[in-house]
């Protein structure tokens, strides 16, 4: 007998060699991809990119300005704060914090979100009104109040910060997931495994899974953009890791401070804080773009 | 039918609320700060504390705490905050209007900007204007308020210092109010000057806050737009001679703002979530602010009363987008 696979359209979309060379065509993916690609490589090698010991305090040099304006010191390319210390290297520092937040938050809300989305999209009706229902129930705080609240209760530090964006945004991805799994199992390829007797997990994992991927490595990218902005948020209140550790929003805290005297302090963490937002969102848009066969077409 | 959608809507919202409030209240009873510790003196004795703990019902059982709060809850009784010793009713009656202010002045800020960049994009369809209007918003869209109330802070306070930089109003002129709406009341006893003082403390958080809401108008209310300038009614609306901008206005908006006006409803929940940030920023004295106190000073019946009051307007809005929703829809209005 000849049998014939049911046709997935994972199957054309998750060839590698295809969509490696779509992805290389699309501009967006290259240049925020690079980007992000030279921040993990800043944060890496922080000790060896530095200039200064991003904690080397001197009040002789404190609010020197940067390189180019008048009084700036030699060597403090983007100024000094309010303790003297180098805002360069307290930058490069304060990536490492962001990007790890952006990495391990990131992948464990969609970890999450992904499978509660899986279940309530295809397993059906109990399991779709309790999920929908807690979704509901969490969307209804404000996301700063509660992971505000979260660390309250955590207590301070990288570990409850990262617990806390796990906690508030796997609803974020469980909606689309679910609402994809949903669009997926209405589609001949699953009515199709199941008349061949796959079980309930084989279609979900093995079948819809793979056709949900693509949506899913798009969602994953603008959730790493979200993380940065909450970690900076939670650091800018005064709730992330502590205040040996540089972080962006913790600089950006203390400049907001003394924004009238030295405003680079503000700006120039703001601007990185800035650049990877924009960056995580345009490599989302770009790979939601090239992974996604109904948005190709 | 409308009346349908109304009931199952309530019935889903107070199952909303009522999860809300069990997760606020089993999380703050795990918190391992204790909010007595933080308000006594070092020298008070284990008499003092147990009395003053008693005194806030915290030396009950969690169950039996609970049963007190909802009982209250339900007759309007929020309980007495910790740090500020008041109503917490009393202090959310106070705080609550500058929040509604500044929401409703963004949202409206949103709507201005958001249509503007859209019927905008839509005459300048296919030209270098609409992937500039494109450009900048796929940015917008991107950038969270927190980071445009920094920026605007650099611009409008450092490098052009036009915008006082914190607070509502200036407190010599914040007096004579019979109402806590000091922005409406200014402008109805018509006193310009402080209505005038009052929106220029208002523009740099409210448009923070319009910012990215306005990116969502853009980009949905143009595509809707552009599919509808392709219509026969406005293309019947062109043969008669009318000009683009009419054809835009008239014809097309009309049928294009359906699907906005929904979205618009649903993503100004997320811009009242942002007044939390954003009134910490300028230390604006709204709910938002007082939430992050509340917090950082483990007040439990404040942050069970702001938590509880967040998800009502949530709820409230999500609801009455629903109804607006079904309204509108001519399907739903005659069954």
């Amino acid at each position: 007998m000849n049998y014939e696979p049911p046709l997935s359209t994972a199957d054309a979309v998750l060839r590698p060699p295809a969509v490696a060379g779509r992805l290389a065509r699309d501009p967006k993916v290259v240049v925020a991809g690079g980007f992000i690609l030279l921040l993990i490589i800043v944060a890496v090698a922080a000790p060896l990119i530095a200039p200064h010991d991003p904690l080397a305090q001197n009040l002789l040099t404190a609010t020197a300005p940067p390189a180019g304006f008048a009084d700036a010191e030699p060597g403090f390319w983007l100024g000094t704060d309010g303790l003297g210390r180098d805002v360069l290297s307290r930058i490069i520092f304060g990536a490492r914090v962001s990007l790890t937040v952006a990495f391990v938050a990131a992948g464990f809300a969609c970890l999450i979100g992904s499978l509660l989305g899986l279940m309530a999209g295809y397993l059906g009706s109990i399991a779709e009104a309790v999920i929908s229902r807690l979704v509901d129930i969490w969307m209804a705080f404000p996301p700063v109040l509660l992971s505000i609240l979260l660390v309250a209760v955590l207590g301070t530090g990288l570990h409850s910060v990262i617990a806390a964006i796990v906690v508030i945004d796997w609803t974020r991805l469980c909606r689309v997931v679910r609402t994809e799994t949903m669009a997926q199992a209405q589609m001949d390829y699953v009515v199709a495994a199941r008349a061949i007797g796959f079980t309930r997990a084989a279609i979900l994992f093995r079948e819809i899974l793979p056709n949900v991927v693509p949506v899913l490595i798009a969602l994953l990218t603008l959730e790493m953009g979200i993380a940065v902005v909450v970690e900076a948020i939670l650091s800018f209140v005064g709730l992330s890791v502590s205040s040996d550790t540089p972080t962006w929003g913790g600089m950006i805290a203390e400049g907001r401070q003394i924004v009238h005297e030295a405003w680079w302090v503000l700006a120039a963490p703001l601007a990185a804080l800035f650049a990877a937002v924009v960056a995580f969102n345009q490599l989302g848009d770009g790979l939601a773009r090239s992974l996604d066969p109904v948005l190709r077409r | 039918m409308l009346f349908a959608v109304l009931v199952n809507r309530m019935v889903l919202a107070l199952l909303t609320l009522a999860g809300v409030a069990v997760i606020v209240f089993v999380l703050l009873r795990v918190v391992p700060g204790d909010p007595v510790a933080m308000m006594i003196s070092p020298g008070a004795s284990e008499a003092d504390i147990a009395a003053l703990k008693a005194h806030y019902g915290l030396d009950t059982p969690i169950l039996t705490q609970f049963w007190i709060w909802i009982k209250g809850v339900i007759s309007g009784d929020f309980g007495t905050s910790i740090t500020l010793r008041l109503h917490v009713t009393e202090i959310l009656a106070a705080r609550l209007p500058a929040t509604i202010e500044l929401a409703i002045l963004a949202l409206l800020s949103a709507i201005v900007l958001g249509g503007g960049g859209a019927i905008a994009g839509t005459l300048m369809r296919r030209t270098v204007g609409e992937a500039v209007i494109d450009g900048v918003n796929s940015i917008l869209l991107a950038v969270p308020d927190f980071i445009w109330a920094l920026a605007l802070v650099l611009v409008f306070a450092v490098a052009i210092p036009m915008l006082p930089i914190t607070g509502r109003i200036d407190p010599a002129l914040a007096e004579g109010f019979s109402t806590r709406f000091y922005l409406v009341e200014s402008i109805i006893t018509g006193r310009f000057t402080v209505a005038g003082d009052i929106l220029s403390h208002m523009t740099m958080p409210a448009l923070a806050l319009a910012l990215p809401l306005g990116a969502v108008i853009v980009r949905l209310l143009k595509q809707s737009l552009k599919e509808a300038m392709v219509q026969d009614y406005v293309l019947l609306a062109r043969i008669k001679g009318f000009r683009e901008l009419r054809l835009v206005l008239q014809e097309a908006l009309r049928n294009a703002v359906g699907p906005t006006l929904a979205l618009t409803g649903v993503q100004f929940t997320f811009l009242i979530g942002g007044t939390v940030i954003v009134e910490r920023i300028f230390a604006y004295p709204g709910i938002g602010n007082l939430a992050i106190d509340a917090v950082i000073n483990r007040d439990f019946p404040l942050i069970q009363g702001l938590v509880l009051l967040f998800g009502l307007i949530f709820i409230l809005i999500n609801v009455s987008v629903d109804l607006m929703v079904a309204a509108l829809n001519p399907r739903l209005r005659h069954p």
